[in-house]
């Protein structure tokens, strides 16, 4: 029992802390790329010494992203020995792809970063990006099919015990595959967009006024914009696909706890000795949410043994998630008219500091969303097959080992903030617009 | 060659890869740490980190394609290895982890941070001590079937001459394998103060290197007879390393031809390696654990091995052309440009 709880407690924090780097190593290719990218269609050097920045403070996440998850790669199996024997047999393709793709991005990125201004042609460094960037993208869709195996587990037959009729593709193509893995891509790029803006609103407003900045901004708002719709779309789906594969996922998640028709959607709200208490009831959502009609019926938690039905409060994680996600997206909304419209207060003072706000708000919406995710598929490590105490480790050592990653990850977590801020405040893009002029002859503002 | 053959074949190569590659990676962390602690920093740094800086990630990737790829090909060793190697492959993790990221902080975000730079070379050289672990208790005898689960004796893994032979030639292999490396990168960038003193330092760790394989394999006889017998079979590769080990002690010694010291230094360790290999054959985990019982599904194998083959048709232009760019690139290995973002 011990061990079973200082299991989920070590996975817990290690996918948590490992999260927030790997979403940034996930996200930010894109916005490098699309910085160079407009910075060589429009000639300004602005733009490609966007990327340049970016990309080196990318460098130290990403190194940060790779130890952590070659730490959650072992812990799987350190941890959770019984599960990976069992999934190792029905699950393992995607798991060993993804070390393809992300020797691909190690590859590129190691050219990429050691080769600015070594080609005549821009164009040329340009392409070696996209490597990176697929590389990126492509290791969060393998890990991510994993991680919906795990909540629509197929591809196998249990007989005794003993598995048979395995088919991998099968079992990586699951029902909770498309939603899942379109939700994390999209909200990894989606947070990374929020967080670079965030960065770039805070520089406008510590003094600096440079255009650079603004066109960071601009930039980085738009893309933000963008994913937080499809999050928003996705989001819909993945209700969807949960009202028909996983109901007591969603109905924990929205408090539902009488199949009915018409369902309402609870927002917010507390629950006090099983009631719901403070709930902004929205007539016929949950309906609609669930199957895209007002009238359908909704599963409710009646429908199942308690002892497989995972813990209510997983609903304020989905509540922190949607409100945050909503609100970023109304913000860029305002901010991408305001521009157009060129409405005054998008460039005030207040406006940039609700900006900046953005960048901590979306990585708590990603926790948020990764801990609904996974203790909203509680009982189970592998849906209905295995239970999350079957698959820990029978090791004693684990409360050690947990105290150790929690020192490991608190360096690491602060090693890499003082080395970004170092990095960037020596060096401040005034700076190096500045030196970059004197080298080049002077044809950059 | 039957399929669970082939498995452990690749995988085989990563680790062999893995140990090549992460043995000039640490070893080049821990003499450039060496050498700002002696005040020496001004020959090595420089050729260190030019070889270093833009193949770090890659070499840990090796060392994940390993353990996913033994995961995928033999499950069942999950339940054996996961379950009682959870305090030493944390400690692996947490060095793996410094090392990594302390590299990058001190490379990319603080260039000559001395803390930051002793922090890696450290951390790199307990690396492979304590990953060379998984190796000693391969051999069996250190864990015990208790309930139906095993478990690891630490008293009895810590007190075996085996275990500290397993780690003296861990990290004696390590600084000889990157110092000859190196002395050969050095003398590639025409750096001559540089090329001596690693050559200094190749030569160092040859002996111990060679006396603590000597070791092992005196240790095994009396820890795990089967598998000393099993060597003794293979008594053909072990000579032809010998022989190796012999060549480039003499080039070094004579300090010529570096690119074919080292090329025999691979030779060497090739066959070393896939002697013990080879030796250590059926077994995965001495006794309760071979490559045929721990086999994954025929639907998984052909899976992975597809895979494997569409991921090599990828990765070895990208490796040729890294390599083509960065090690094998005159102008950038001596120094000549700087391109870096």
């Amino acid at each position: 029992m011990d061990s079973v709880f200082y299991s989920r407690v070590l996975t817990e924090l290690t996918l948590s802390f490992h999260i927030i780097y790997a979403t940034i190593g996930v996200g930010v290719p894109l916005m490098i790329m699309l910085a160079q990218w407009v910075g060589i269609k429009k000639n300004d050097e602005h733009y490609i010494l966007l990327a340049r920045r970016w990309a080196r403070g990318f460098v130290i996440t990403v190194a940060v992203g790779v130890v952590t998850g070659t730490a959650i790669g072992l812990q799987l199996s350190l941890l959770w020995p019984n599960f990976m024997e069992l999934a190792g047999n029905v699950i393992a393709l995607p798991l060993f792809m993804e070390t393809f793709a992300f020797f691909f991005e190690a590859i590129f990125l190691g050219i990429y970063l050691y080769t600015w201004d070594r080609f005549e042609n821009q164009k040329k460094h340009f392409l070696l990006l996209i490597p990176v960037a697929l590389g990126a993208s492509f290791s969060a869709v393998f890990i991510t099919i994993v991680n919906a195996f795990m909540n629509a587990p197929q591809g196998f037959d249990l007989v005794n015990g003993e598995l048979i009729n395995v088919n991998p593709l099968v079992a990586m193509f699951n029902p909770a595959m498309p939603t899942k893995v379109a939700h994390v891509v999209g909200t990894a790029y989606m947070t990374s967009a929020f967080l670079l803006a965030a960065i770039a609103a805070f520089r406008l407003l510590r003094g600096s006024n440079h255009i650079y900045h603004k066109k960071a901004l601009y930039l980085t708002l738009k893309v933000g914009f963008i994913f937080s719709v499809s999050a928003a779309l996705v989001g819909d789906l993945s209700g969807k696909y949960l009202a028909e594969y996983q109901p007591e996922k969603l109905a924990a998640a929205e408090w539902h706890f009488e199949t009915e028709e018409n369902a309402p959607l609870m927002l917010y709200g507390v629950l006090d000795d099983g009631e719901v208490k403070y709930a902004i009831k929205i007539p016929y959502a949950l309906s609609i949410l669930a199957h895209g009609s007002p009238k359908a019926e909704v599963i409710g938690l009646d429908q199942f043994p308690e002892e497989d039905t995972p813990p209510l409060y997983i609903h304020y994680l989905f509540d922190i998630m949607v409100t945050i996600g909503m609100t970023l997206l109304a913000l860029s909304l305002v901010f991408w008219v305001g521009m157009w419209r060129k409405w005054r207060f998008v460039e005030s003072r207040w406006f940039r500091w609700l900006i900046v706000l953005g960048g901590p708000l979306v990585f708590i919406s990603l926790e948020a969303g990764w801990w609904l995710a996974e203790v909203g598929r509680q009982p189970w490590i592998l849906r209905n097959i295995m239970r999350t105490a079957e698959g820990a480790t029978s090791s004693g050592q684990v409360p050690t080992m947990l105290a150790l990653f929690a020192l490991l990850y608190l360096v690491l977590g602060i090693g890499s903030v003082v080395v970004l801020r170092r990095m960037f405040v020596r060096n401040p893009v005034e700076q190096e617009i500045m030196d970059r002029q004197q080298e080049k002859g002077g044809d950059i503002r | 060659m039957n399929i669970e053959i082939l498995g452990i074949t690749v995988l085989w190569v990563f680790l062999f890869g893995y140990i090549m590659v992460g043995a000039i990676d640490f070893g080049a962390g821990f003499f450039n740490a060496y050498t700002l602690l002696t005040g020496r920093q001004r020959i090595l740094t420089h050729v260190i980190q030019r070889y270093l800086s833009p193949v770090w990630e890659v070499t840990n990737v090796f060392l994940v394609f390993f353990f996913v790829g033994i995961i995928g090909f033999f499950p069942k060793t999950a339940f054996y290895y996961g379950t009682t190697l959870l305090v030493p492959v944390s400690f692996g993790i947490i060095l793996l982890a410094v090392r990594g990221s302390y590299y990058a902080f001190e490379t990319y975000g603080a260039r000559g941070h001395k803390g930051y730079s002793f922090v890696y070379g450290a951390a790199g050289l307990l690396l492979p001590a304590s990953l060379s672990i998984v190796l000693t208790i391969s051999e069996g005898g250190f864990i015990e079937m208790i309930d139906g689960q095993p478990v690891l004796d630490y008293w009895l893994l810590f007190t075996s001459p085996l275990t500290w032979s397993i780690v003296v030639l861990s990290l004696a292999a390590t600084l000889y394998i990157s110092a000859t490396f190196l002395t050969w990168y050095a003398n590639k960038a025409k750096d001559q103060e540089a090329t001596q003193l690693l050559r200094k330092y190749a030569l160092i760790w040859a002996l111990p290197t060679m006396i603590a394989a000597g070791g092992i394999i005196f240790e095994l006889r009396k820890h795990n007879s089967l598998h000393y017998e099993n060597i003794q079979r293979f008594w053909p590769l072990f000579l032809l390393s010998f022989i190796m080990f012999l060549g480039t002690l003499g080039l070094l010694w004579k300090g010529r031809r570096y690119g074919v010291a080292f090329g025999l230094l691979a030779g060497q360790f090739v066959f070393a390696f896939f002697g013990y290999g080879a030796s250590h054959y059926p077994y995965l985990l001495y006794p309760y654990l071979t490559i045929y019982d721990s086999f994954t599904n025929h639907a998984m194998a052909i899976a992975l091995i597809t895979a494997f083959i569409f991921g090599l048709l990828m990765l070895i232009p990208s490796l040729y052309l890294l390599l083509r760019l960065f090690l094998f690139n005159k102008d950038y290995v001596k120094g000549k440009e700087d391109y870096h973002a």
